[in-house]
């Protein structure tokens, strides 16, 4: 039998505020256990919560982003459960009538567009954690991360692969990176991913039963914990097996998933309106001062890019990964006169390269695009052969510095200089009289031979393309 | 409206309170449960379906805060209260299974 | 001078002109509270934080700053966090919780340079009519110690009614302030939902829970209450409007006040000797220029069956905080995590919170919540509706505060129902979110008090203190004071 696979993701994505969504705590990463939890955090008795502005901002923006409908008034609920490393025994987030209802990505998967309409996406808060190593068997609670500030976004069970998932969570880090709402870090958790993963057989309707994979906190993981939940629902169903609804974790370690304790299953939240506080209220003006700050999208730009400056969808789409990237390439093309190609030719390849061999992220790449762009001039104007544009790209890189000044300093002048190059070719010609007789018999292959000598004989600073038209026109005894 | 509190209604209650409950407690919630939700059965006489239900006196919008850090660090304080702790951790008994 | 006869006014006139130094005054009241120990009254007592602060207030008024409340020395509820004062909430829970941290009520009262007295004692978790649920034992009435002051405040009434305390701050969940202000015969506001900001404040039902105040007299309180209430960036439900002196309009005259008589507060079920009294309190009023009109308020029968679905749901969650993990109490013997949460909780909650826990559980629980959750908001609003309808015949509304004098300890104790109906007055006022009073109007048979309450529109706290002014202006009843502290008790 054949078996379609049918996922729907839940994200979570730490909105990049401040300080946390209901108290006046840091959300900076990585401190001493603990030094981020303040009354409100550990719920000592009495505090209260008092929701932060700028997070409220953060989801009305992404919900511009995505097309979607922005609630004008909702409820903050309480979600009910005890876990050591939930202090009020309850999470704060939405129930009924979320912030963001509805909207939509779009993305390329396998070759094909695809559309992914989001349910929903709500704020909430994030709990603490809960470290299990040499404690002899218990657990220390770090509740610095409880209460920082969550924006869960819920897809309809619309993907049928695990290359439209995976692609489908690119997309979207993108996206709220790109406008600013998350800084994106996977390793320190401020992205991270539930499945939802159900099969059922080809051209059935009704959904299978399906499991939830908690926390993918890497595309690597999302991809091969999807693959092996698949795997294992469809051969658990060939024999004879029924898929029971249930939490399961992956363990990158083994690469497979594991269902969580039975416990977690028969939960009842009991959610209900927080009383605490009163309803969340988003006016007209509020949305529109949020679509003011919401930048040129990815999808967006790339068009612009495509249709203004004749880039490929490819290079369009690898200039918009990032904004870090769309502004380096923005800042090397606008009134500068540069070829757009040159410059996407240069950063999707050995500024690509090195930012990978440095692993550093463009937003903290050693060149400036001033550096750059000198650079690039250089190239345009027929001053550096591309080997040598290279060899002053890497001190660029190494030492800093302008282009201009490097090649003076070290003589990396292309010889373009007639002259020189007819008297060089001129010698060569007289040092190689059998292969000049070769050439003009038809044996068009000994050209090669004259370029690379003609090459090293100028220190490979010869002009390719002159030297070319030239050796030629020489050879071929045409003056 | 509401069945009378089996034991494993009661279980279930328990265990999502939070509770341990002793057999006394057991034997005497069953009554004291039947009595309140006859108290509270009552609210089905009333016909509310054309009303929108309060959940604060005030309803009007909530003022929100401004992203700002405002609270120190005061964990020594804090922790002065704490029953058990390791390396500035609150320690619990394991939570993995 | 005679702490039974004295007013606030009166304190506050005698520390400026230095006629005694609010130290002096400080311990008076300390000595008088360990000689009436056996009341009940306070949880935690530590006269020598108390005298630390008298000391700083002295030196405050030396320099000439002269708020109010500066040097007087006041009773906190210990629902309020204090910080560094035991603050336990009633609760063998908090039995070990020292707070780091003040409320913003007694950061308020203390910002005023007023003496935080002591905590007093109350039902656990303010979940009680009688103050028999605290962890820390029964509270006795002083007018008769074999009954109860009410609660769950009642330690904060029977300290004012002993004269242990010139003001006494409260907490209002569903007559928590009103109820044990009538039964121990003083006075007690409850202010308008969001005037008193419940930051610090621990939480029993959020939507209901309101700070209040309780003193002899109402002239008393509307100075306590001008301390207290206030704006609160803090709590999202804290009112936002203008600081007011609810002193400004206490002699205001009350002719013309149009007092609402709701006709379902005045049926049977109300005691002989209390519905005596309101009629001679209102024939009072009536002399004093107001007038009378019978309202209707339909849906207040339901507002007992409400109460105990709101506030217990609400409860559930806000108590489920007390997990053994960060602070409060930790079972000595568990095995797993689990049982370490729910043996702490067992053994650190006392019945009454456990069955409101549990029903609160219950009612918000899969298949329940539309039946009882949302239909008891659904009625909630109804409730609501019905005051305000009422309010456009009426300035104000009265009636009585309970239908009974205080009972016997243990005369309620068999069926939880019992006692919450002895709220069945005071409750829809903490559903529609109104400012309600209690004022002392006589006596029964016994020599048992009766309370009136006095109920106003949102906000209306500077009405209502007038209201209740001009009529103990023209009686003494707020005046009285029990037969165990009177005589030979001079300071």
């Amino acid at each position: 039998m054949k078996w379609e696979l049918v996922i729907g993701l839940e994200t979570h994505v730490q909105l990049a505020t401040r300080s946390k969504m209901f108290s006046g705590s840091s959300t900076a990463f990585g401190a001493d256990p603990n030094v981020h939890a303040d009354a409100v955090d550990l719920a000592l008795p009495g505090v209260l919560p008092v929701p932060n502005r700028q997070a409220v901002a953060f989801a009305i923006r992404f919900g511009l982003a995505v097309g979607a409908n922005i609630s004008r008034r909702s409820w903050f609920a309480r979600k009910n459960y005890f876990y050591p490393d939930l202090p009020k025994g309850y999470q704060i987030s939405q129930f009924e009538n979320p912030v963001v209802q509805g909207g939509e990505i779009v993305f390329q998967a396998e070759g094909k567009a695809c559309r992914v309409p989001l349910t929903r996406a709500h704020l909430e808060e994030d709990a603490g954690k809960s470290l299990h190593e040499a404690f002899h068997g218990r657990s220390g609670i770090d509740l610095n991360r409880a209460g920082t500030p969550l924006l869960e976004i819920v897809t309809e069970p619309t993907l049928r692969s695990v290359a439209e998932a995976v692609a489908y969570a690119r997309t979207l880090h993108q996206l709220v990176t790109w406008i600013g709402i998350c800084d994106g870090n996977m390793q320190e958790g401020s992205f991270r991913c539930d499945a939802n993963v159900s099969v059922r057989p080809m051209g059935q309707v009704e959904f299978g039963t399906r499991c939830e994979i908690k926390n993918l906190n890497s595309f690597r993981f999302m991809e091969r914990a999807i693959q092996y939940e698949f795997e294992r629902q469809v051969e658990w169903i060939e024999n004879g097996g029924t898929v029971v609804q249930e939490t399961r974790l992956y363990d990158p370690d083994r690469d497979e998933t594991r269902a969580m304790r039975s416990k977690e299953n028969a939960q009842d939240y009991r959610y209900f309106p927080d009383p605490d506080q009163l309803p969340l209220c988003i006016d007209e003006a509020w949305i529109a001062a949020e679509r003011q700050h919401l930048p040129e999208l990815p999808a967006e730009m790339a068009q612009r890019l495509r249709d203004q400056m004749g880039l490929s969808a490819y290079d369009a789409g690898l200039l918009t990964v990032s904004r870090g990237w769309a502004n380096y390439f923005l800042e090397l093309v606008t009134g500068t006169g540069m070829d757009p190609k040159l410059a996407v030719n240069w950063m999707t390849g050995e500024l690509a390269a090195m930012l990978k061999r440095a692993d550093r992220e463009i937003s903290h790449c050693p060149l400036q695009p001033a550096q750059m762009l000198g650079l690039l001039r250089r190239i345009q104007d027929g001053t550096l052969s591309g080997k040598m544009a290279k060899e002053v790209f890497e001190i660029l890189w190494e030492e800093g510095g302008e282009a201009d000044q490097i090649i003076t300093a070290r003589g990396f002048m292309q010889v373009s200089d007639l002259s020189v190059l007819e008297s060089l070719i001129d010698e060569l010609m007289a040092a190689h009289p059998d292969q000049v007789a070769e050439f003009r018999s038809g044996k068009e292959k000994v050209f090669g031979f004259f370029v690379g000598r003609a090459m090293k004989a100028s220190g490979g600073r010869a002009n390719p393309a002159q030297l070319n038209t030239l050796l030629r026109d020489r050879l071929k005894g045409n003056h | 409206m509401a069945d009378s509190l089996d034991e494993n209604t009661l279980t279930v209650l328990a265990r999502l309170s939070g509770l341990e409950l002793n057999a006394l407690e057991r034997a005497s919630l069953p009554d004291q449960f039947d009595s309140i939700l006859t108290l509270i059965d009552r609210l089905q006489e009333v016909d509310t379906r054309a009303i929108e239900p309060l959940a604060q006196a005030f309803d009007h919008c909530m003022r929100l805060r401004e992203d700002e850090v405002t609270s120190q660090n005061q964990r020594d304080l804090f922790q002065s209260l704490a029953p058990e702790l390791v390396d500035g951790l609150y320690l619990v008994p394991n939570v993995m299974e | 001078m005679d702490l039974n006869r004295t007013s606030l006014t009166a304190l506050a006139q005698g520390l400026r002109s230095r006629e005694f130094s609010s130290v002096e005054l400080t311990r008076t009241y300390l000595e008088r509270m360990a000689a009436h120990s056996s009341l009940g009254c306070f949880i935690t007592v530590d006269p020598e934080r108390s005298l630390l602060q008298a000391k700083a207030a002295d030196a405050r008024l030396a320099r000439g700053e002269s708020t109010p409340l500066m040097g007087i020395p006041v009773a906190h509820k210990d629902i309020f966090c204090a910080s560094g004062w035991l603050t336990t909430c009633g609760s063998r829970m908090l039995s070990n919780f020292v707070a780091p941290y003040d409320a913003h009520v007694i950061q308020r009262f203390n910002e005023a340079g007023a003496v935080i007295l002591g905590k007093t004692n109350m039902d656990e978790f303010a979940m009680g009519s009688s103050n028999e649920t605290s962890f820390y034992g029964p509270v006795r009435n002083p007018w008769s110690t074999d009954r109860v002051p009410g609660g769950s405040s009642g330690g904060s009434a029977a300290a004012v009614a002993a004269r242990l305390a010139p003001l006494a701050t409260a907490s209002d969940t569903g007559g928590s302030i009103r109820q044990p202000a009538a039964l121990c015969g003083i006075t007690g506001l409850k202010p308008t939902y969001g005037r008193v900001s419940r930051y610090g404040m621990i939480a029993y039902a959020s939507s209901l829970d309101q700070g209040g105040v309780m003193a002899p007299s109402a002239a008393d309180i509307a100075l306590g209450l001008t301390v207290m209430a206030g704006f609160d960036a803090r709590d999202a439900t804290s009112v936002a409007c203008p600081e007011e002196d609810f002193t400004a309009q206490l002699a205001r005259p009350l002719e013309g006040l149009r007092i609402g008589l709701p006709r379902q507060y005045f049926g049977e079920g109300t005691s002989v000797a209390v519905t005596k009294r309101i009629e001679e309190a209102l024939e009072v009023y009536e002399s004093l220029g107001a007038r009378r009109v019978v309202v209707d308020l339909p849906h207040s029968d339901l507002s007992v069956p409400v109460y105990y679905v709101l506030a217990p749901a609400e409860a559930s969650s806000n108590l489920s905080r007390y997990d053994g993990v960060r602070y409060g109490w930790r079972a000595s013997q568990y095995g797993d995590l689990g049982e370490m949460i729910a043996r702490s909780r067992a053994e650190g909650f006392g019945a009454e919170v456990k069955r409101r826990i549990l029903t609160g559980t219950y009612v918000l629980s899969k298949g329940y919540y539309d039946a009882y959750y949302l239909q008891a908001q659904r009625v909630r609003r109804l409730i609501q509706q019905d005051f305000l309808a009422a309010f456009e015949q009426c300035d104000v509304l009265m009636g009585p505060t309970t239908p009974t004098t205080a009972f016997a300890f243990g005369a309620k104790g068999g069926d939880p129902v019992e006692m919450y109906l002895s709220d069945i007055f005071t409750i829809g006022v903490n559903l529609a979110g109104l400012p309600g009073m209690s004022i002392p109007v006589g006596f029964d048979e016994v020599g048992l008090p009766v309370g009136l309450q006095i109920i106003g529109p949102h906000l209306s706290e500077t009405r209502l203190l007038g209201v209740a002014h001009r009529y103990q202006q023209a009686t003494d009843w707020h005046e009285r004071v029990p037969a165990l502290v009177q005589g030979g008790e001079r300071g």
